[in-house]
């Protein structure tokens, strides 16, 4: 069970949106702080951490659940 | 810490249907959403993605590998691919109309963003989309029709930004 600060929904959505929308989120909140990402689209397995790495943020873990592909990014600074 | 110099992506949009419309509004903010300095130049038949009401549509003719498939019904139906020869889709009024509007429900349905939507996206992602000058003058737009913020310039100004970038995407 990790910890985490904020949550964002992207269920439904298709790309690009959930990086769109996670990228939105994340700014409004301060360095090291956790948000949970909850999303359907399989193509976001690969976006999400593409994204993440590509602008600093720590992906701390990703896995599949019954909810749907379940992310934890730290904001990075 | 030294700040990395941030990645650049120069795009010429040159199709203004609902299809092609997609590339590159989708792959503009999202690379302004990785933090890349993004500038799409519209040209041609991109140039009307610019005005204030946009309605893009899409066309079967000459589209042979497009699938055409029905949104609705049960699921078997949802999925024969329906085979329609140009000669019927080009020929037939109203054809274009039916085919915009089945796409946009298969995009809707599947939780796709709309042309609008993506659009709105990059300029909140600070996305630069300039209009050719010269395409303007040429199908007579103006200014006027336009979206605010977007700016104008020709090829010698796209090239500028070009050869400085780390992306050049032409669709």
């Amino acid at each position: 069970m990790t910890l985490y600060d904020e949550t964002i929904d992207c269920k439904g959505m298709q790309c690009p949106m959930p990086v769109l929308k996670t990228k939105m989120k994340i700014d409004t909140m301060a360095a090291g702080k956790v948000l949970k990402l909850i999303t359907s689209d399989p193509g976001s397995c690969k976006d999400i951490p593409a994204w993440a790495e590509r602008v600093g943020h720590k992906l701390l873990s990703n896995e599949e659940t019954d909810e749907g592909y379940l992310f934890y990014i730290e904001r990075g600074e | 810490m030294v700040a990395k110099p941030k990645k650049k992506m120069a795009i010429i949009a040159s199709q203004g249907s609902l299809d092609w419309a997609y590339p590159p509004f989708i792959l503009a903010s999202t690379a302004a959403a990785m933090d890349m300095e993004v500038k799409i130049f519209f040209t041609f038949y991109g140039l009307p993605l610019l005005k204030k009401k946009i309605n893009p549509k899409v066309t079967p003719t000459g589209n042979p590998a497009m699938p055409m498939k029905m949104p609705f019904g049960p699921q078997f139906f949802q999925n024969i691919n329906w085979p329609i020869p140009n000669a019927i889709s080009g020929n037939m009024p109203g054809f274009e109309s039916v085919a915009t509007g089945l796409m946009k429900k298969t995009f809707k349905n599947k939780g796709v963003a709309t042309i609008t939507e993506l659009r709105d996206m990059c300029e909140l992602l600070g996305v630069e989309l300039i209009a050719c000058q010269m395409t303007m003058d040429v199908f007579g737009f103006e200014k006027e029709e336009f979206i605010e913020g977007v700016s104008y310039g020709g090829a010698a100004a796209f090239l500028d930004f070009a050869a400085d970038s780390d992306i050049q995407l032409f669709i």
